[in-house]
């Protein structure tokens, strides 16, 4: 920017026209779709008066239940934002090849690919997992709320800001074009002197801050405020889970803030922690990142392994086989996924020991997992299955986990990574175990917990075509990547030379075609059960024949989750109520004690976006105000003593009492 | 959990009457999470410093042909500032005394003291890194300058919330008087000052004198 | 069976079809006996894991099948949910097949360490005593390959040659980002790191044109960055060694410098002379005259440094291949100024001037039973399970 004036870059730093993708068509097209979109919803709130209601009774509440369920809609916004990216891709791939540029420059595509992996994980994977453990947890153990029910509302908000700052650079500047983890020196100032590595840093880093706190939250959640009765060995398995998942969360979490902040120094100061000059050590940022992006893998998959543990059980009408081998599994797989980070750079010279340590520490992981999917199988063993939506998620994901990991067993021996390293069979190979493992999880969770929290059932006609599509073009998207890896295709590449590759491309886009067509069965089977959700009313809380406490209260759950604390006897908490003649109570209400909703959240985000805006440009003063705004929300909002309220007997009394009436007229058909 | 564990107890010797929720509200007391949650924080945090004492320990002899930490730190000087610290740790602690005697005026009195500790304390590292930057050992001349002045200035960025912290407390017990929410945050804060002392410690440690030792 | 089920094997079947149509697959037939025995390995490994999985998913779809609710012959056993037997097995399979695959894992990872030198050209044939490896020095630059052969004086950008079965050493480095120097048919794969070195030692079997190519993404001109390896019978290879000769210009400092640029799809080019230091240099980040070598600060650091005369030690940065920009916050471009020369500062680098640099073998093996490289017997029960990773010339 030679020409622009002091003034100028004063105001706007190094923003300039020149940062606006106005000869992109494809951008072009997508920010009018978008913009169009947005305006059509702005219209649609301001027409119906909706925005006092949205504030109130979603933004600033600080309900777990809400909480829970704005990650989950963020998580499937973002889907659609990292499924672009893919579908992109692979049409790029498709067409690349005999001379052929393919339709996208590098420039584009290296920030799709960037963009794909980074959204993928970070906003949809890690608040649709956080989303259902929000839902879920405290209904699980019997709780009125988490512990600290603001910092959720704030975790939330955080986690959304993270994914807004993401969403401005399609339109504002560019993208990181460094790859997912943004390897040093690459992703130094050298070597990426755009805002795209600093869209990458801030947005992680604003994600990062609610996302550790979350995981602080959920942890201590689990540890302090279960039911009376509700042994460590008597918590439901999706609970022990999430408890593990939480505890993983708060010990990579700052690592991975901590690598940040360091490149971002880099890059702003212009110390050299991971530079080539100067003493500077790139070897750093791998381990560091990856000690913290191991660890993150088992954070998604985690919670997983616990959904389909509830699901099969559930499905199976049994209780869950080795319920104390599954506990001890998780905790073993917890600590093992810090012992074998270095498996992610066997091929970067370490010696023969340090690999077959790392190889073999790794192997041993899978050790655990095996035994959790026997415990499946022998749980389906003599059980009587249902074949509801959740159900078959959770045998298709059996049948698609094991082979995934297979090939991360494969990889994890070093002498085969030296070969497959990188190459699609890689690409392939975690596909196979987030989509397969996490991604099957979710949409078996959500199936199975939809009419938990919304009080009527998704539909199943357009739930099982979502499922074939899925399945089916998962498979079809990515075993031609295995082939491919096979014939030593590495990642990442925009054009080829070899025609005979090109067959195998057009087969993984058609395989993506159909997973676009199974997210559009998702889409419209929730449109759908909502416009049919007078015929798929769940009446009873307990649509599935529930083994735990969430199926013990309404669908949906009052605010306070449960007129009375319930008391645990079992791990199968309402099964075994059920099977005891448990009544519910009818009388005795007291009044009871519930957080009040509060805004601060939702300025402090707003504030956060603000700051990562003025730091990524390089305008000061709006990184400098908003940071002391923050610093002044923050301080004045501990200034506010009267933080709860009680929900009155008689209110209580009420709301038990409606239900009462709607449990009646199931009883009487 | 006393309670619980009795009925449960109660439950299981007697089945015909098992009883599968209380009557009573169960009260998780406002706050009751709050010294746990803060731990786990502070333990996250822990972290943080943990992952800079590590790149501190891999880049702390790179050098890049410029001066070493013999070449560049003044000990005593270290020593007067890891002496406030650890004095702004003891009067927080004589705070902490007074508060449990409910003495409004003489633990505003001794927090105002470890204000002004932690504050001598920023002043004497502002001194040093001062210093440093100005005969050119600025953070930029090698990885291991890079790994120090990010370690004791993360350390010295913590002291500061803290110290802002602090008088915002001060402040809301002035208001408010020693209510349990404030002798709440008191704890949390208490922490948090003890949690920067022990880094210290290792920072003095492992950086300075370790570091002259070499 | 439920219809979906039936569904859901079909679909398991598509991939082993698809699996079955002949394709050029590279990493399952190479041409180098070290990417043959990284494929032994990958068969090992799945045939060990296939004795788990193929019943874990036969189990599911029977167990799913007969256990349908609408089958309501089948057993029901709603509280049955502990078996100390079975969970006993359940541990115990997936442990001992976890224990035979890490013993595979030790020995195979020790044996096809890429620092290791080799010693059998293939299965048949160990490596003769006196036999020079062919020393290649390989740089990856934004965005080609630069192969350097000093035993020849000449240099090639994006085109390898080696003679079959001569086995070849590979010095691996980077000018500035990380890159994966990755030929599928002769080995896996090393990262070119900068500042750092890697090693490979490989061979290749048959004569053919192979590619190779960065096997790790680092920037705009990454898809481009590929090169072709060509593995020549010896009259072959000193022709191609002749060619380059004969064609190519010449290499020093000035004209590294400016092959460095950035630059995408580079046609081949050779070059006849090379600065024999030139790869020191580039692997020392001290190509530019006046610049400080890695190894010089190495020695100065491993010393304490030199005090505070050292933070005047710097120069501004004149020369910079990317037109950088510093960081916004930090001080202009510099770089630090050598002391001594380049050749002296390299030759301090090493352990003792008077000798070159010998290859140090970093990964001794300790394994049971694992001979040192050219040494000793293998263990004949192990040698007979394990033969493809056998060192051949017991």
């Amino acid at each position: 920017m030679p020409e622009s004036s002091p003034l100028l870059t004063a105001i706007f730093g190094r923003l300039t026209f020149e940062s606006f993708p106005i000869h992109e068509p494809i951008l072009i097209v997508t920010f009018i779709v978008v913009a169009l979109g947005g305006l059509g919803l702005i219209y649609a709130l301001h027409r119906y008066r909706l925005w006092g209601f949205l504030w109130r009774e979603w933004f600033t509440s600080v309900d777990h239940k809400k909480i829970g369920i704005m990650y989950m809609v963020l998580g499937i916004v973002m889907l659609l934002r990292g499924f672009a990216d893919a579908i992109m891709m692979r049409l790029q791939q498709a067409l690349a090849f005999n001379g052929s540029e393919g339709y996208l420059n590098a420039h584009h595509y290296d920030q799709i690919f960037t963009a794909h992996g980074v959204i993928m994980i970070f906003f949809v994977a890690m608040p649709l997992v956080t989303g259902l453990m929000n839902f879920v947890v405290p209904l699980q153990i019997g709780a009125r709320d988490v512990s600290f029910p603001f910092l959720n509302n704030f975790s939330f908000w955080m986690t959304a800001a993270g994914a807004i700052i993401i969403m401005i650079s399609l339109f504002v500047g560019e993208f990181a074009q460094t790859g997912w983890l943004a390897y040093p020196p690459l992703s130094g100032i050298q070597y990426s002197p755009g805002v795209g590595v600093d869209y990458y840093i801030w947005g992680l880093q604003v994600a990062g801050v609610g996302t550790t706190l979350s995981g602080i939250n959920l942890l201590v959640t689990i540890v302090k405020m279960r039911a009376p009765g509700m042994t460590m060995m008597k918590i439901p398995v999706f609970t022990w889970t999430s408890l593990c998942t939480n505890v993983l969360i708060v010990a990579t979490f700052p690592v991975l803030t901590a690598v940040l902040v360091l490149l971002s120094l880099d890059r702003y100061v212009g110390t050299n922690f991971f530079t080539n000059d100067f003493g500077g050590n790139p070897m750093m940022y791998v381990n560091l990142i990856w000690i913290w992006g191991h660890p993150e893998v088992y954070i998604l998959v985690l919670p997983a392994f616990g959904i389909f543990s509830e699901v099969v059980s559930t499905f199976s009408g049994k209780r869950l086989f080795g319920y104390t081998s599954m506990v001890y599994a998780t905790v073993v797989i917890t600590i093992l996924s810090y012992l074998v980070w270095l498996h992610h750079f066997f091929t970067m010279g370490s010696g023969a020991s340090v690999n077959s340590f790392f190889g073999i520490t790794t192997m041993i992981i899978s050790i655990p997992t095996g035994a959790k999917i026997f415990n499946w199988l022998f749980t389906m063993y003599r059980g009587r299955i249902r074949f509801e939506l959740p159900m078959m998620w959770t045998v298709a994901f059996m049948l698609t986990f094991v082979i995934g990991g297979m090939t991360g067993v494969m990889l994890a021996i070093p002498p085969a990574d030296f070969v497959l390293h990188n190459s699609l069979f890689l690409v392939a190979h975690f596909h196979n175990v987030i989509i397969g493992g996490v991604l099957f999880g979710l949409f078996a969770g959500i199936n199975y917990w939809f009419p938990k929290a919304f009080g009527f059932k998704l539909d199943t006609f357009w739930g099982t075509l979502s499922f074939w599509f899925w399945v089916v073009g998962f498979w079809v998207a990515f075993t031609p990547l295995y082939v491919l890896g096979f014939m030593g295709v590495t990642r990442r590449l925009r054009v080829f030379e070899d025609p005979s590759l090109q067959i195998w491309f057009q087969i993984a886009a058609f395989g993506a075609f159909l997973v676009a067509c199974g997210i559009a069965c998702f889409l419209i089977q929730i449109a759908v059960s909502v416009m049919r959700r007078d015929k798929l009313r769940d009446t009873t809380g307990d649509p599935w024949n529930g083994r735990t406490l969430e199926w013990a209260t309404a669908s949906p759950p009052p605010d306070y989750n449960f007129a009375f604390t319930p008391v645990i006897h079992d791990n199968d908490a309402f099964a075994d109520m059920k099977k005891r003649g448990y009544k519910r109570p009818l009388e005795g209400y007291r009044a009871i004690h519930m957080p009040s909703s509060t805004g601060t959240g939702v300025f402090i985000a707003a504030l956060s976006v603000a700051l990562a805006f003025g730091l990524i440009w390089y305008m000061w003063w709006l990184a400098a105000l908003s940071f002391i705004a923050i610093l002044a929300v923050a301080i004045a909002h501990t200034f506010n003593y009267h933080r709860d309220f009680h929900i009155p007997a008689e209110t209580v009394a009420a709301t038990e009492a409606s239900r009462s009436k709607l449990l009646a007229t199931v009883a009487g058909h | 959990m006393a309670s619980a564990v009795n009925t449960a107890d109660h439950a299981a010797t007697n089945s015909d009457e098992v009883v599968f929720y209380l009557e009573d509200e169960h009260e998780h007391a406002e706050g009751s999470s709050t010294a746990l949650g803060f731990w786990v924080y502070l333990m996250s945090d822990c972290l943080i410093f943990a992952i800079l004492f590590a790149i501190y320990g891999v880049l702390g002899t790179s050098y890049a042909a410029g001066p070493g930490p013999q070449d560049l730190f003044e000990l005593e000087l270290v020593a007067v500032n890891t002496a406030m610290l650890l004095f702004s740790s003891i009067t927080y602690g004589f705070a902490m005394l007074q508060m449990d005697k409910g003495n409004v005026r003489a633990t505003q009195l001794w927090l105002a003291i470890t204000g002004v500790f932690g504050l001598c304390f920023l002043g004497i590292e502002l001194y040093e890194f001062h210093h440093l930057i100005e005969i050119g050992a600025t953070p930029q001349r090698s990885a291991f300058l890079s790994a120090f002045f990010t370690l004791v200035g993360t350390h010295g960025l913590h002291v500061t919330f803290g110290i802002i912290w602090l008088v915002t407390l001060m402040v809301q017990v002035n208001m408010h008087g020693l209510i349990p929410a404030n002798r709440r945050r008191l704890m949390c804060l208490s922490m948090f000052w003890h949690f920067l002392d022990v880094i210290w410690i290792g920072v003095f440690t492992f950086v300075y004198l370790m570091g002259m030792l070499r | 069976m439920p219809p979906f089920l039936r569904r859901l094997i079909s679909l398991a079947i598509l991939p082993a079809l698809l699996l079955l149509g002949g394709c050029n697959f590279v990493v399952m037939s190479p041409s180098g006996d070290i990417a043959a025995q990284q494929r032994d390995l990958i068969i090992i490994s799945v045939v060990l894991m296939l004795i788990i999985i193929i019943p874990v998913m036969v189990l599911t779809v029977v167990f799913a099948m007969r256990y349908r609710a609408s089958n309501t012959d089948a057993p029901y056993d709603p509280d049955w949910d502990h078996s100390t037997q079975l969970e006993l097995v359940i541990w115990a399979i997936p442990l001992l097949i976890i224990i035979c695959l890490g013993a595979v894992t030790w020995m195979g990872t020790h044996l096809l360490d890429p620092y290791r030198p080799l010693d059998r050209i293939d299965a048949a044939r160990p490596v003769a005593a006196d036999t020079k490896p062919l020393e290649v020095n390989v740089v990856a630059l934004d965005w080609k390959w630069l192969f350097i052969y000093p035993e020849y004086g000449i240099a090639s950008v994006n085109e390898l040659a080696a003679p079959v079965d001569r086995p070849i050493q590979f010095r691996i480095t980077s000018s500035s980002v990380m890159n994966s120097f990755y030929v599928p048919a002769l080995a896996g794969m090393i990262y070119a790191m900068p500042g750092m070195e890697t090693k490979l030692h490989a061979v290749i079997n048959n004569p053919g044109d192979y590619e190779g190519f960065s096997a790790n993404y680092s920037g705009h001109g990454f898809s481009g960055m590929r090169f072709r390896f060509h593995g020549l019978d010896q009259a072959g290879f000193d022709g191609w060694i002749a060619k380059a000769k004969a064609e190519g210009g010449s290499l020093q400092r000035p004209d590294y410098l400016e092959l460095e640029r950035p630059s995408e799809n580079v046609p081949v080019q050779y070059f006849a002379t090379v600065d024999p230091l030139l790869f020191n240099a580039i692997r020392n980040f001290c190509v530019e005259p006046g610049k400080m070598c890695m190894s010089e600060m190495a020695m100065i650091d491993a010393k304490g440094g030199t005090g505070l005369a050292g933070l005047n030690n710097l120069l501004p940065l004149t020369y910079d291949k990317d037109a950088r920009r510093g960081s916004i916050f930090g001080s202009e471009p510099t770089f630090v100024a050598n002391i001594c020369t380049i050749e002296e500062a390299l030759a301090a680098g090493q352990a003792d001037p008077s000798k070159p640099a010998s290859i140090v073998d970093r990964t001794p093996l300790r394994g049971m039973s694992l001979p040192r490289p050219g040494t000793g017997s293998v263990n004949p029960s192990l040698s007979q399970t394990f033969g493809s990773l056998r060192p051949s010339n017991s």
